[in-house]
């Protein structure tokens, strides 16, 4: 039973396709990198997995996942940073699936915020505004909440984005750790070094998608090419696409 | 002496005593209602709301006279409507929530004031945009306390994913269903102590007692606890004073109301402990980490 399932998917907005037909399966305990140039449909891809974007066309099953069992890092989190809540309130916000509206936070659910805090090397900071951190820090935190979340499914959105080495390394080890409990997790990324090395399976998207498999095999200079050469087409006039027509013919 | 200045009107007369329930009331429920409005970046939102009650009120009045109980539903109907819709249009459409307001809320103060001219004098006018806080009677008053115990346990309920959806409105879309309900249910309350506020303060000043309380809690900590009952605090204290004030010099009750609020907004802005402009200015030595 895959743990993701592609079944034709094309998402987008206003009718014009970001991510364009695409068919495929992620195994359950994947560590999967999706690479692809700027508007290559990567972020798009994620929000359609987590639920935020209905597809315009096909399907994506969760494979018996509930939308609750995933964890999802947006790439620029519209969180407001001038709201008084502290880091231990926010990180505890991932306990939500147990707590729900009115569940209380016992000891035990304490200790394990303090827990996932002190995992992504914040201790101390329990009290302190989410305001007053620098970015490095914030990006430990919405960690942290992930690690709480203690979701099936994690998708990440470009989470080493101007974060420094010391902290991508803190947390990509947070990442193959997640990994190694058999949970199935999703990456943007632009680091084709980091990728080589850690990622076992990679999808090159370019709307389409034009490699899926091992990363040895993905990651050619030809295929990065041919993502590279995707133009970024957003046509207003462009006609509707016929491709559903093509095929129902063949068929 | 002193006791005659700032106790003897209450022990004194009736309408003082429920003037002070009124606006006790009044701050309870507001007031956190505010510091929410406040950290949404909703303050003007409230404004453009309480204006949005107006037709309503109007209807009332039109159809019943001067009477606060005709008026209130009238404004909660009204309120409720444009509220509603407005975040309708702006969930569904491109359109942000402020900007779908503003057209909503244009639209009901010019109908309002045309539907209290026809019927109206000027001081009918007068008492709908600025309320009379003394003339309050039983029922009234028992409206005031009832729409302010709706609000405290409403806020209870809503609380967490309203704060959650304040914070990280995403997040909470991908955990949970609740965020839309919680954002309706707290645009409600908004409109509820509007309508409350409108009883004393009239259209033009009910949204004062929500969002100046809120405005000094912000200046004294950084804590949304805290802050909440800083904000109530100063709600009492601001409508305590200003209604003694207002016995005393004649000035009307709503404004003085008000008029306290915003010197206590200034002290804070001036000496508050958290952003204050002394403290920006004397901020001492820098700490060592």
């Amino acid at each position: 039973m895959a743990a993701l399932h592609f079944h034709n998917v094309t998402l987008g907005y206003d009718r014009h396709p970001a991510v364009h037909h695409l068919n495929g399966e992620v195994a359950p305990g994947a560590l999967l990198a999706v690479i692809g140039p700027n508007g290559a449909g990567k972020s798009t891809l994620l929000r359609g997995i987590v639920g935020i974007l209905r597809p315009l066309d096909g399907s994506i099953h969760l494979g018996g996942l509930d939308s609750r069992d995933i964890a999802y890092l947006p790439q620029s989190a519209e969180i407001d940073r001038s709201f008084p809540i502290s880091v231990l309130d926010f990180v505890a916000t991932g306990l939500w699936r147990g707590t729900g509206l009115f569940g209380g936070i016992g000891k035990a659910a304490r200790e394990k915020i303090l827990r996932a805090i002190a995992s992504v090397g914040l201790n101390g900071f329990e009290n302190r505004p989410i305001g007053t951190l620098s970015g490095g820090q914030m990006q430990r935190v919405l960690f942290a909440r992930v690690l709480l979340q203690d979701a099936r499914l994690i998708v990440l959105d470009e989470p080493f984005n101007a974060i420094d080495s010391k902290t991508t390394a803190d947390l990509l080890a947070l990442v193959k750790h997640w990994h190694g409990e058999g949970r199935t997790v999703l990456a943007a990324l632009h680091d084709m070094e980091m990728v080589r090395t850690h990622f076992s399976e990679t999808l090159v998207l370019a709307r389409g998608p034009v490699a899926w498999g091992p990363t040895a095999e993905v990651l050619t200079p030809e295929n990065l090419m041919v993502a590279m050469r995707m133009c970024e087409a957003f046509d207003d006039s462009a006609a509707a696409c016929s491709a559903d027509d093509a095929r129902s013919r063949a068929a | 002496m002193l006791y005659d200045a700032l106790i003897g009107p209450f022990t004194e007369f009736e309408f003082m005593r429920r003037a002070l329930a009124a606006v006790i009331a009044l701050s309870l429920a507001g007031a956190p209602i505010g510091v929410f409005l406040m950290l949404r970046r909703m303050s003007l939102v409230g404004d453009a709301m309480a204006h949005a009650i107006l037709p309503g009120a109007a209807v009332g009045f039109l159809l019943s006279g001067l009477n606060l109980f005709a008026m209130t539903a009238g404004g909660l109907i009204a309120g409720f409507a444009v509220a509603i819709l407005a975040g309708l249009v702006a969930r569904s459409t491109g359109l942000k929530e402020d900007a779908s307001l503003a057209t909503f809320y244009l639209a009901s103060l010019a109908l309002g004031v045309t539907i209290v001219s026809i019927k109206g004098t000027n001081i009918d006018l007068l008492h709908v945009l600025f309320g009379n806080i003394l003339a309050m009677d039983d029922q009234t008053l028992l409206v005031v306390a009832f729409n302010a115990t709706v609000t405290l346990l409403v806020l209870a309920v809503i609380y967490r994913p309203l704060v959650i959806e304040s914070v990280d409105p995403l997040f909470l879309r991908t955990v949970s269903r609740a965020g839309g309900p919680a954002h309706l249910a707290f645009l409600a309350l908004v409109v509820i102590n509007l309508v409350n506020g409108f009883q004393a303060l009239g259209t033009l000043l009910a949204v004062g007692l929500m969002i100046l309380p809120a405005g000094i809690a912000r200046f004294w900590s950084r804590d949304l606890t805290v802050m909440i009952c800083i904000a109530v605090v100063a709600a009492a204290v601001s409508g305590y004073a200003g209604l003694v004030l207002s016995f005393q010099t004649r000035v009307p009750s709503g404004p003085a109301i008000i008029l306290v609020a915003s010197a206590l907004y200034t002290v804070s802005v001036l000496f508050g402990r958290v952003g204050g402009v002394v403290r920006q200015l004397f901020p001492g030595r820098h700490l060592e980490a």
